[in-house]
């Protein structure tokens, strides 16, 4: 009774007692900040460290309301924080500058702020920001309109606009009551209140992998455009999902799909820069992405695992990253691991195919920009394998019909992220004789590619978990497995697996990018195998950086090779396992997103087929492509 | 209370000049009503943390100016712009004014302009920093006076 009491009065009393993260280097600023929100009766946490504060906001996904972040860090974006916190967490991200120009405060729109903050900040702008947290709940509770396309103008202007639209949120939210009944009854995966604005506690929907996977699958069989949170629900037959679950996921997919378009171009084109990967890199690379996949998945960020050569922001921080994480991961020979990885999914036994392997997609452009993107350019580039290449191929197309830049950036994303980590290990698979050695260690790396970049979309790639779960003993076959890497065309892994969580819609698409495209470069003999582990790796990886238990926001990465073995971040499902001394990358999101023992390729490969929808077959022999999904796996 | 009175009208001349002169603006009024009982030295406690930031950023823009071999202005510009988001997070308006025409020339990558830009703030911030001390001293004095500080509006 007293109990009870409390509660309510503790629900009645919000926004009193809102619990709000701020994050902001300048020490003075920060206190500053913290003194006015306790002033404002907030329940205040601060850091100044963007790191520090992704890592809070992992451990425990209920922890906070809001997060008010600045912009300028010298640890990380304050726009991939707010990305990653909008994709993993969903939690309304509220910027602050001192810097008012235009273009910066329509950065942080796009990137999904509610609210865009000028220094110094005034106690009265602080006492309206709890409307945000209720605006956005009601957001996701609300059923989108059948039409997931249609819903997202409006919920973009609603949520992007964030601040005061009181008319239109009340319209949607009146829209949304209408057609919610059905939705009512369910509760959300987390057990949303249906229009309790003051349940603080709104739970949210983990997208686990498995979850994002099925998501992604859902998409890629209706077709992007076609794509709409009913029907997507009914395909992925997910209990206590809701509709608006899956519409304000849907919407952040896009967000990230569009996202991952523009960063596969720039990757393609650094692929198409990097296409030429020696051969003998590949070898070392595939060693080389392992060691940074631990690397990455040893650090909360993805990013800067992957690039442990590499300037870890670079990376991570853009949607490119995702395949730039796995590529910078690798030391020099990274960059050819990239390539390697790209075309690992071509399954091309040689090394020089991984290359090509990049080079062939023709999300090239998108990948050229970046070394990450090299990742994804040679993933694309690998058409000339025909493996790899056609996964992002085929996945752009399959996967989604988005348009044609998505798919691009799907196989961008893909090569980038998941890519990278699939064509490395086809490509190791391919070096070697033994299909099963050499895949593991192609694997690895590739996994490790695949895995940061996954890492980063993670939330899309839930596609990847099938992969994952193919990943068996990467010396099971490569061949041909060409996974159906499931790249969700949109995601790409943007934001360095760790960042994963945060890109808010970025972030979904890179990730499903990337384990799109992992999945679909598995093919290569184990190699796709292996891709599904790293995309399931990438996964974890990117759970990894999210820190929280969960497979969070579809962090696709398959950080197979790299979470697992390694003990790589518990967020990261250790799907990959060792076996017989090679990583069996099981793309498993801490949900045992693959069974343990998916360690051949063949493994991982069907793992990826299975999970994208069955559009491509395999290209040939050498891998299947069934089901070229194309995952985001950054 | 005499000496109290004093102490207070004083305190009150002397505030009152510091915001005519720009030295310091409404904002550092903000701070001084977020102080209460619950956190007594807060302004105190606010301005030593800028202090110690601004040194430091101060430091970083003299090293980075004075690089011979080129300057990277963007890694001025990122601590002019720091200082200028503390500076008016305190409301020491000249400072923060200061870091306006800073920032310009550093998009400029006008070094002579930096430089100049760079003199002003320290002459600023150390003029601020005496003021400020010199305020909290009298607030120090009036509370050991038994005495209340006023508030300013």
């Amino acid at each position: 009774m007293t109990v009870e009491r409390i509660v309510s009065e503790t629900k009645d009393q919000f926004p009193i007692g809102m619990r709000v993260l701020a994050v902001d280097d300048d020490p003075t600023c920060l206190l500053l900040l913290e003194t006015l929100l306790r002033r404002c009766q907030y329940h205040v946490t601060t850091t100044s460290q963007a790191i520090t504060a992704l890592k809070m906001l992992r451990e425990n996904n209920n922890k906070f309301d809001l997060v008010i972040s600045d912009v300028h860090m010298p640890d990380m974006d304050g726009f991939k924080l707010l990305e990653l916190v909008g994709l993993e967490m969903d939690l309304p991200v509220i910027m602050l500058s001192a810097n008012d120009d235009t273009k910066l405060v329509m950065k942080g729109i796009t990137h999904g702020a509610c609210d865009y903050l000028l220094k110094p900040v005034r106690i009265e702008e602080l006492k309206n920001i709890w409307q945000h947290v209720i605006r956005r709940k009601k957001f996701d509770r609300k059923d989108w309109n059948n039409s997931g396309s249609q819903d997202k103008p409006c919920a973009d202007s609603s949520e992007a606009a964030g601040i005061g639209n009181a008319d239109n949120n009340l319209k949607l939210n009146k829209k949304r009551k209408d057609q919610n009944e059905d939705e009512d009854e369910d509760l959300d995966e987390n057990g949303n209140d249906n229009d309790d604005p003051s349940a603080q506690k709104k739970p949210r929907v983990v997208w686990s992998v498995e979850l994002h996977r099925k998501f992604v699958a859902a998409v890629n069989q209706l077709g992007i455009e076609k794509a709409v949170p009913k029907k997507i629900l009914e395909l992925m037959n997910v209990e206590k999902l809701t509709r608006e679950n899956v519409a304000s996921h849907l919407q952040k997919f896009r967000l990230y799909l569009k996202r991952i378009s523009c960063v596969a171009n720039q990757q393609a084109n650094m692929a198409a820069a990097l296409g030429t990967v020696d051969s003998s890199y590949l070898r070392m690379g595939s060693l080389n992405g392992l060691g940074n996949f631990h690397a990455l998945a040893g650090t909360d960020q993805l990013h800067n695992a992957a690039f442990r050569s590499f300037p870890p922001s670079g990376v991570l921080g853009r949607l490119n990253t995702p395949a730039g994480l796995g590529i910078r991961g690798l030391p020099s020979p990274g960059t050819i691991q990239l390539s390697h990885v790209q075309n690992s999914g071509h399954s091309s036994n040689d090394q020089s195919k991984m290359q090509s392997f990049v080079p062939g997609n023709h999300n090239t452009n998108i990948l050229q920009g970046m070394p990450m993107s090299l990742e994804l350019d040679q993933l694309q580039n690998n058409k000339g394998d025909s493996r790899i290449g056609e996964l992002p191929t085929v996945n752009s197309t399959a996967v989604f019909p988005v348009s044609g830049s998505l798919i691009d950036s799907q196989i961008a994303g893909f090569s980038n992220n998941p890519l990278l980590g699939v064509k490395s290990n086809s490509l190791m698979l391919e070096g070697s004789s033994q299909q099963a050695t050499l895949h593991a260690c192609n694997l690895r790396d590739g996994v490790s590619a695949i895995g940061f970049q996954n890492g980063n979309t993670l939330s899309d790639f839930a596609s990847i978990d099938p992969v994952s779960s193919r990943l068996r003993d990467s010396k099971a076959d490569l061949q041909g497995q060409a996974a159906p890497i499931n790249c969700n065309a949109g995601p790409m892994i943007r934001s360095v697996p760790q960042e994963w969580k945060a890109p808010r819609k970025d972030a979904l698409y890179q990730s499903h990018l990337m384990s799109c495209s992992v999945n679909s470069s598995i093919p290569v003999n184990g190699a796709m195998v292996q891709l599904d582990q790293c995309l399931d790796r990438n996964n974890s990886i990117f759970h990894r950086t999210m820190d929280s238990g969960s497979m969070g926001p579809l962090n696709f990465f398959y950080p197979l090779s790299i979470k697992h073995s390694k003990g790589l971040n518990s967020a990261m499902e250790p799907s990959v396992t060792e076996k017989e001394g090679y990583f069996t990358y099981q793309l498993r999101p801490q949900g045992n997103h693959i069974p343990d023992n998916i360690g051949s390729l063949e493994d991982l490969a069907s793992a990826m087929m299975k999970s994208d929808q069955d559009k491509r077959k395999s290209m040939d022999g050498n891998f299947k492509h069934d089901n070229y999904s194309r995952r985001t796996c950054m | 209370m005499d000496v109290v009175n004093q102490l207070r009208r004083q305190f009150v001349d002397y505030s009152t000049s510091l915001h005519r002169e720009g030295i310091l603006d409404d904002q550092f009024t903000q701070l001084q009503k977020l102080q209460d009982e619950n956190s007594p030295d807060f302004v105190v406690e606010v301005a030593s943390l800028f202090f110690e930031d601004c040194e430091k950023l101060i430091n970083n823009m003299g090293r980075a100016l004075e690089q011979q071999q080129g300057v990277d202005f963007k890694q001025v510009d990122a601590s002019v712009h720091q200082l200028k988001g503390s500076s008016s997070s305190i409301g020491a308006m000249r400072v923060k004014n200061v870091c306006i025409t800073f920032r310009s020339f550093c998009e400029a990558q006008n070094r002579e302009g930096c430089l100049r830009c760079l003199q002003q703030v320290i002459h600023e911030f150390s003029l601020l920093k005496n003021k400020l001390q010199t305020l909290f001293r009298l607030e120090q004095q009036i509370l050991t006076a038994g005495g209340s500080i006023p508030v300013i509006e």
